[in-house]
This record gives structure tokens, C-alpha cells and sequence, in this order.
């Protein structure tokens, strides 16, 4: 179990000695299942090793949900290998596809919204969560194209894909941030209006400005510090919903482990603080 | 007909078939699919065409290290990038991504003047294939010992699942990857004495938490491949023997097993 005031950090290799050591104060960690899907050898020692002291959370980013195409069957069955072998307290998944035909793009792909879209992602989702046996959270991906085919939000998406499949969700503050700025709407109203009932996780990272277009496009590069301005909506969001696990992903530009946890600490404040509020 | 037949030939599926072939596509084309040209206009669209190529490039590069030092970092992306258009790949863990860029080597014109460059990309594939191989103990020289004579002839000894060997006849191939395949600061290059142009074989196994790797003699190579192939020790001495005739088998024996070389023992017949 992960207590909801509790921050984690995405695992990674260079890290992994620092990770086990440790105190296990809530600390947990979350890494991509693609990278432990391996028949043996020192990634899955390693992951064991940590596992043993601190709870796991298992972040897919392959399994292309929104694909027109049931989820790929070997996948689906690494990822209930590693789901049993580890069981992780929580399983997450993007809204989002990758693979097609056969051949996987490795980036979380957009798609436009609409009732094909919906029925076939939720019979995705219907899909891992019986082959896993459990529920699994889905995450709001950040944006870059404005698609004018979308019929309806994003937000009523999500929460109907909820209410159809019973999945949980995961609220990317950090994508709502650059999706906002990226295709022009309020942030604040976003967070405002995300089902706080339904979410399971947050998630924090860094974005970076693109190098040719500057700040119009911002790419959710999980390569910098958490941003202030999404470390304020974060505080908004767990103010209105209460405290949640929430994860620091770093994937690019990897600095000490002691400076994740610095930004795991800030999240925690934030959490324990509202829990207080909460209880008084 | 199912739901999901009824799916596949709808609007989903011909945006999926459009935003594929777009991100792939060189950036001035325009796709057929007005709805996905209308996608591939703006300039977020060269995001994710972007980050498919360059998460694919990692990945190869990450797996291919001998030979991204050998050709250096703008030479290997060049090449990485012709490899992925042709090459996509078929699974999402990208841990293994690549068994192929060694036979794309091959035929890839502008390494023709590196006609090791193949080779080294083989033993590189090696250590990925190793690194990943199931886990399984090692059989060890005690164990062999506590055979008789009679008993060790008809004994078979399966390779390790991370076990992978090769003999290279004409290139010091082992020579060459091993130099390029130590990390960055090691200084091992600069220090290294010439490379002797000879034949080489070499030995990667993973028996415990490091792919290690060591050369290893024509008739080691041989030996091995007769134990994967199911053969008795004798079997497999006789091949050895037959690739060179003065072997000394007793130290090839002691080699293998300290690798970790073998991870069943079964008495013949199995």
C-alpha cells in the first residue's frame, strides 16, 4: 500500500544503490514495466532488491490503449508477469496510443475523441484490467496538436472511461500545464475540474521551452525540476481533492538522488499539510 | 461479425494508419488524409515525430556502445535512423531493440570501409542477449569432478541461457570490441598496444549479476557448439580436436567452467 500522503520518485538504474539504502518512510518508487520486461539478469535483481523494502508502482507506457487494435497479447502478459512477480500497489496507463500494425512508435500518441474512440479504449482498458485482475489508472498525456475532430473534453472523457471500466486515473499536473499553455486554455480550470474521486496518482515533472519555437510549445521533457507554476497548481488540486500519492518522474538530465528527494520532500509538505487541515 | 471487426475498419483506425505513416514521412509530404495533413501543418506535429525517432536512436545506440565509439556519436545516429525507418520496433520494452542492425551493417554502404564494423555489432548484440538471458546457476569444476572418467565421456553440459560465442576468422574482432566496449574513462584505448591482425574467438556470459567476457580458442568455439548441440563431452572433445589437434582440453574444460559457461549436466543419454 502507498498512504496518500506519501511522495515517490521514478526509479532509475544509476540510482538504484541510493534507492535501496533508503529510509523506507513512505518512500516508494515507480518505474516503466517495458524496461523490466527481460526473461532475467541484474535489472529484475535490482528491482527485487528494492521491492523488498519499499512499495512499487508499475507505469506503463507501451500497452497503446487507444490504438483501433486489441492490446498486444505478449505485452499484456509481460505485464501480468511483472505484476504478480512484483505486485505493485499501483499499475497506471496513458491515454494514448503507440503501437500499430505491429510496429511500435515509442512516444504517447494522440488520437481525436469520440464515441469509437471511447467504446474502443474502454474495451481496452476492460481487456488489462481482467488480464491483471485489478484496476488500473489512466493517465492524461500532455498535447501538441489542436485536433478539431475531438468531439467533447478530455475531462468527460476520462470520467466516463471511469465510470464504464471502473479504472482509476492519473492526473499529470505537469501535462495539464504544458497541454494548457500548448493549445490555449486555463490550467487552473482543468485541475478545477478533474474527478478528484477517481484519482489514484499525481504526477510532477519538468518541462522545457522547444528549442526552435520557445515558449509557445512547451514539451513535456521530464529533464528539469518541477516548475513553480506547477508546483501551484498542484497545491490548488490538493487543496479542493486531499492528499494523493503523488510521484517526481525524471527521465532525462538525471541529477543526485538526494535532489529528487528534495522535490519528493516539497511534495510531501504539500500533502501532509492538507492532511492536517483535513483532520482539524 | 464481433464489435471490434465492426472497429477496426472505422475513423480510428484510417487516423491510425494516416498518423503513422506521417510520422515516418519526410517532414515536406503530405498526407493523403486531410484530417491528418491538418495534424502534420502544425508545428507540434514534428514532437512526436521527433520523439519516435529519437527514442528508437537511443535505444539502438544505448545497445550498440562498441560500435557508436568506433564511428563516433554523428556517424551512429546517421546510420541508427536509416536502420529504425526500416526497422521500427515490434514490441514496446526496447531492452533488446535491434537484433538486426548487425546484418543492416552488412549491407550498409558507407560502412564499407569498416569491414569489422558488422562484426563488432554482433558481439555487442552478444552482451544485449546475455544481459537479458533467464537466470540460471552455473555448473561448476566441483561438480565435474566428483565424475569418473568413465562418466565425464557420456556426460552432456548444456550452455548457459546467457552463453553466446563466435569465431572470427579473418579480424581480432574480440580485440576490437573489447577495447571500444570499456567505458569512456577507462583509458584503456590510448594505453592499448597495437592490434595483432589475427583470427579471434571470443566467450560472453552472464552467470551472475555482470556479463563477463574472455577470448576463446577455435576449438573452444567448437567445443561449444557441440554441447549445444546436445553432444557428450566426448562429442564435443572430438570436435574440438578436430579444429585443432593439439588443444589442450583439460585447460579449455577449466576455462569454460570458470566462466560459468554451462548451466545443466545430464549423464548421456538425456
Amino acid at each position: 500500500m502507498i498512504d496518500d500522503r506519501s511522495a515517490g520518485v521514478g526509479l532509475k538504474p544509476a540510482h538504484y544503490e541510493e534507492a535501496h539504502a533508503a529510509p523506507a518512510d513512505g518512500l516508494w518508487f515507480e518505474v516503466h514495466p517495458e524496461n523490466y520486461m527481460a526473461a532475467g539478469g541484474p535489472r529484475i535483481a535490482w528491482l527485487e532488491t528494492i521491492r523488498a523494502r519499499h512499495a512499487l508502482s508499475l507505469h506503463g507506457v507501451g500497452m497503446s490503449l487507444a490504438a483501433a487494435a486489441d492490446p498486444d497479447a505478449d505485452h499484456l502478459r509481460s505485464l501480468a508477469d511483472l505484476v504478480d512477480r512484483f505486485e505493485p500497489a499501483l499499475v497506471s496507463e496513458h491515454l494514448a496510443w503507440s503501437t500499430w500494425r505491429g510496429a511500435y512508435h515509442p512516444d504517447l500518441l494522440p488520437f481525436p475523441r469520440s464515441a469509437e474512440s471511447l467504446a474502443r479504449i474502454g474495451a481496452n482498458i476492460d481487456r488489462v484490467q481482467t488480464a491483471l485482475g485489478r484496476r488500473i489508472a489512466i493517465e492524461n498525456p500532455s498535447h501538441y496538436l489542436r485536433i478539431s475532430a475531438h468531439e467533447g473534453e478530455e475531462i468527460a472523457f476520462l470520467a466516463e472511461l471511469a465510470r464504464r471500466t471502473g479504472c482509476g486515473l492519473l492526473l499529470d499536473v505537469n501535462n495539464v500545464f504544458v497541454s494548457a499553455n500548448n493549445l490555449g486554455f486555463a490550467p487552473e480550470s482543468y485541475i478545477d475540474a478533474f474527478p478528484g474521486e477517481s484519482v489514484l496518482e499525481i504526477h510532477l515533472a519538468g518541462h522545457t521551452p522547444d528549442p526552435n519555437l520557445g515558449q509557445a510549445l512547451l514539451i513535456d521533457s521530464h529533464d528539469a525540476p518541477v516548475d513553480a507554476a506547477v508546483w501551484r497548481l498542484y497545491e490548488r488540486l490538493i487543496a479542493r481533492i486531499g492528499p494523493r500519492p503523488t510521484l517526481i518522474e525524471r527521465d532525462d538530465n538525471i541529477p543526485d538522488f538526494a535532489e529528487l528527494n528534495a522535490e519528493r520532500r516539497q511534495a510531501e509538505a504539500v500533502l501532509r499539510a492538507t492532511a492536517c487541515r483535513v483532520a482539524a | 461479425m464481433n464489435t471490434s471487426g465492426q472497429m477496426e475498419r472505422g475513423a480510428l483506425h484510417a487516423f491510425q494508419d494516416g498518423f503513422a505513416a506521417a510520422l515516418l514521412a519526410p517532414p515536406d509530404a503530405l498526407p493523403a488524409s486531410p484530417q491528418v495533413a491538418e495534424l502534420v501543418r502544425q508545428p507540434g506535429f514534428a514532437v512526436y515525430r521527433n520523439t519516435v525517432m529519437r527514442g528508437c536512436i537511443d535505444a539502438l545506440q544505448a545497445n550498440y556502445p562498441a560500435v557508436s565509439r568506433l564511428v563516433g556519436e554523428e556517424w551512429f545516429r546517421a546510420a541508427a535512423a536509416i536502420y529504425v525507418r526500416g526497422h521500427l520496433p515490434i514490441q514496446p520494452s526496447l531492452l533488446a531493440y535491434g537484433d538486426r542492425f548487425a546484418e543492416f551493417l552488412v549491407g550498409f554502404e558507407p560502412a564499407q570501409e569498416l569491414p569489422y564494423l558488422a562484426s563488432v555489432a554482433s558481439l555487442d548484440r552478444f552482451w544485449t542477449e546475455a544481459h537479458v538471458a533467464r537466470d540460471e546457476t552455473a555448473v561448476t569444476a566441483a561438480a565435474i569432478a566428483r565424475l569418473s572418467e568413465s562418466q565425464l565421456a557420456g556426460t552432456v553440459l548444456l550452455p548457459h541461457a546467457s552463453s553466446r560465442w563466435a569465431w572470427f576468422d579473418e579480424q581480432p574482432i574480440y580485440t576490437i570490441w573489447s577495447r571500444n566496449r570499456e567505458p569512456a574513462d577507462s583509458g584503456q584505448v590510448s594505453a592499448a598496444p597495437e592490434i595483432d591482425w589475427q583470427a579471434e574467438g571470443v566467450l560472453l556470459v552472464r552467470p551472475a549479476g555482470r556479463v563477463t567476457w574472455a577470448p576463446l580458442s577455435c576449438s573452444g568455439c567448437a567445443f561449444m557448439d557441440r554441447c549445444a548441440a546436445g553432444g557428450t563431452l566426448a562429442d564435443a572433445a572430438d570436435a574440438a580436436l578436430r579444429v585443432d589437434p593439439k588443444a589442450d582440453l583439460s585447460r579449455l574444460m577449466a576455462q569454460l567452467l570458470n566462466a560459468g559457461a554451462f548451466s545443466r549436466l545430464a549423464l548421456h543419454p538425456l
